[in-house]
């Protein structure tokens, strides 16, 4: 089934949809600019700005569902931007919806959970300024309804995102990897604004409404090209390989800024960009299609191996985040078939994920902000809220039968089985690595024995960080089946991104999630003899040279220096040097020579009068011959 | 007839002309260079004369004049150098160079 027509809609909760976008945009504009003033209350109103921008959402999804499945594809026009180019509107559907109820609701419990976290932090009304404009502008990111505005939700997002790494600026690897990550993030904008280029010059519009039935018109040179450079956008915000070395730096951020952006929701904006634009840039067994499911499969194996070899809980997670957004990517390469179940994975994987981030911010918050997990152990009676919590995020995240990782991650295994042996089974492996490291992540953290540092007091978090977990876990155990389960969110989204004449079933235990369960278990099974039963050394054994590999990250910063930065360095060199001898030598040789020549010139003026008169006569007498002479030819 | 005439202008201004070159006593430079304005006016007169007109007797007037405004001022200058050098060579107010 092809998506359905946009239908203009003016009035109820949807068109006042632009709420969303200017509800946490006002808070951003009051804390950020209110200065001190707003010290006392401003986290409140960040979080109110925040959960009333949700209840709109709530309010805008109920309004959707009174239409028919058809005419759920709702276009709210708000001004000419740029007159006949680009008119500036949003595009409600069940895609942007979805989007929007998962960004607002996650994002409110994170900013709850925030107020208990950053609670010691004299800067936490910044903090809630940044995190208002990173909602508002991630919003606009998904209810565009064109791609320039689309493009200015993306660069706001990665604005914020920038600031919220570099929150604690004043520690060198924070604006460090705050920087990192804008730079590479503009790898990805390059190809995203050249992209959205293309189209203008080839359907002449930049709006959703517009270009979607035109592609077919395109050649395919065209269609592919603007494919690939989308997914280069989409790997730069999405930190998918071969731009995935901002995320695991990324983590210098405050926690619940790792779980908001980059684990939840930016992150995932990558995906969302292919999904908007899948039906008509990455149609099935095309190269841009094929490149992405290699792009996402190869990122999620590399993100779980990185995985298994960080002491850092976060870089952990980190690399986790990674995978499982490359089994997004997977699944949204795989065409009409597999966006269901890439959406259904990215909201449960923002639940569980948030979920998990959130747990690590409150161990984090009673070990005095440690973060090697081989200074932590044996914090489960000590921590039992969080303990609980965490432990349900990880059943769901290694897909432990009945939670929600199982459901979605399932069906993109099956889907991409059906679609290729290779990609499946390296899917599979890909899981089972993840039953390895997040086992060892959580053996490491609460069970064995406690190796504290000796001034640590472990103590359960404050409620106000608390409950938003344990509504995140609620979400981490039933979501998933709820909507893998007779098809729901698949049926949902099919007005909005399209859905296969034949609606998959859920196989309980087929075979292949049999596989994958053993494969899990296997996972696990060995980080308990690892890290369970086994003693875990407070200093990281040196490994062999596979550790090594995946604790440097795969060497993906030492590729990227090879292979950009060292040229460059050579590049800027030389242009120093031409700068420096050319260019300069140029124009200091002219004054340098202007100079010399006007020096010697004006020892002429030797102040005798006689040798001026003397000069004047000669003058003269060549005036006369040189007059003499033309007056004879 | 006026080639007479015209020889003697171009041997007053020759001598006019070595003199400012060659001689230093300021008012001997000075004397010269009115020399050479004399010898501008005869020659103009002359060629006035043969021409049958009269505007070469006007200019003859005209450089007088200017000549005595200069002298006035001329004059003043090398006597004011005079009395505080206490010398009226040309070579000695040579301050005014490179």
């Amino acid at each position: 089934m092809e998506p359905a027509e946009i239908i203009s809609h003016t009035g109820g909760v949807i068109g006042a949809g632009w709420l969303l976008i200017a509800l946490p945009l006002l808070g951003a504009a009051v804390l950020l600019l209110g200065g001190r003033r707003t010290d006392k209350w401003g986290h409140f109103l960040g979080v109110a700005l925040a959960v009333a921008s949700f209840v709109v959402a709530v309010l805008a999804f109920v309004q959707l569902l009174g239409f028919a499945p058809g005419e759920r594809r709702r276009g709210v026009a708000l001004y000419e931007f740029i007159p006949g180019v680009a008119n500036m509107g949003l595009l409600i559907d069940p895609l942007s919806i979805s989007f929007a109820l998962l960004i607002t609701g996650v994002g409110s419990l994170i900013h709850i959970y925030s107020i208990g976290y950053m609670s010691h932090d004299t800067d936490r009304r910044r903090f809630f300024g940044y995190l208002n404009l990173f909602v508002a502008a991630m919003l606009l990111l998904v209810l565009a309804d064109n791609y320039v505005a689309l493009f200015i939700g993306w660069e706001g997002v990665g604005l914020a995102s920038y600031l919220l790494i570099g929150f604690w600026q004043y520690k060198p690897s924070a604006a460090t990897a705050a920087k990192k990550a804008f730079v590479v993030n503009r790898v990805g904008d390059f190809g995203l604004l050249i992209a959205i280029f293309i189209m203008f010059s080839t359907f002449g519009s930049v709006a959703f409404a517009d270009v979607f039935p035109k592609a077919g018109g395109a050649s395919a040179g065209t269609l592919t090209a603007i494919g690939l450079l989308l997914l280069l956008g989409a790997c730069g915000k999405s930190a998918q390989l071969p731009l995935q070395s901002w995320l695991l730096d990324a983590m210098e951020g405050p926690t619940p800024v790792s779980a908001l952006i980059h684990a939840a929701t930016m992150v995932t904006a990558g995906v969302y960009l292919v999904v908007r634009s899948g039906a008509a840039f990455f149609p099935a067994d095309s190269t841009a299609s094929l490149v992405v499911t290699i792009v996402g499969v190869a990122t999620l194996l590399a993100g779980a191996i990185i995985g298994t070899a960080k002491d850092d809980i976060k870089k952990a997670l980190a690399g986790s985040t990674m995978s499982q957004i490359g089994y997004m990517m997977l699944a949204a390469g795989l065409g009409v078939a597999g966006y269901a179940f890439a959406i259904a994975h990215l909201i449960t994987h923002g639940f569980f994920k948030a979920n998990l981030f959130l747990g690590a911010g409150s161990v984090m918050h009673g070990m005095n902000d440690e973060v090697d997990m081989r200074k932590y152990g044996g914090l489960r009676s000590l921590m039992p809220i969080t303990f609980v919590t965490f432990l349900i995020g990880y059943l769901a995240i290694i897909g432990f039968p009945l939670l929600s990782g199982y459901f979605t991650k399932d069906g993109i295994i099956e889907t991409a089985m059906e679609h290729s042996a290779i990609l499946g089974w390296l899917a599979v492996i890909g899981a089972g690595i993840t039953g390895f490291y997040m086992s060892r992540l959580v053996f490491m953290t609460f069970f064995g024995e406690r190796r504290w540092a000796a001034d640590a007091h472990p103590h359960e978090s404050p409620s106000v960080m608390t409950w938003p977990l344990i509504v995140l876990s609620i979400g981490s155990i039933g979501l998933g089946g709820y909507l893998i389960l007779s098809n729901r969110l698949m049926v949902f989204l099919g007005p909005a991104v399209g859905q296969p004449e034949e609606l998959p079933a859920f196989h309980f235990f087929s075979p292949v999630g049999l596989a994958t369960l053993a494969l899990v278990a296997l996972g696990a099974a060995y980080a308990w003899l690892k890290y369970g039963r086994a003693e875990v050394p407070a200093v990281a054994p040196r490994g062999s040279f596979l550790t090594t590999f995946a604790r440097r990250d795969l060497y993906g910063d030492a590729l990227n220096e090879a292979l950009f930065m060292r040229p460059g360095q050579w590049l800027t060199r030389l242009a120093v040097f031409f700068d420096n001898r050319g260019i300069d030598g140029v124009v200091n040789g002219l004054a340098a020579g202007i100079g010399g020549t006007s020096g010697r010139l004006r020892r002429i003026q030797t102040g005798y009068v006689r040798s001026y008169a003397l000069s004047i006569f000669i003058g003269a007498a060549v005036l006369a011959g040189a007059w003499f002479v033309v007056g004879t030819l | 007839m006026t080639t007479h005439y015209l020889v003697l202008s171009a041997l007053l201004f020759a001598i006019g002309g070595i003199g400012v070159l060659v001689r230093r006593n300021a008012i001997v430079v000075f004397m010269c260079v009115e020399l050479m304005l004399n010898a501008c006016n005869l020659a103009f007169v002359t060629f006035a004369r043969q021409h049958g007109n009269i505007e070469g007797q006007v200019i003859a007037f005209f450089v007088m004049i200017v000549a005595a405004a200069e002298v006035v001022v001329g004059l003043a200058i090398i006597v004011t150098i005079f009395r505080t050098r206490r010398s009226a060579s040309v070579d000695d107010a040579s301050l005014l160079k490179y």
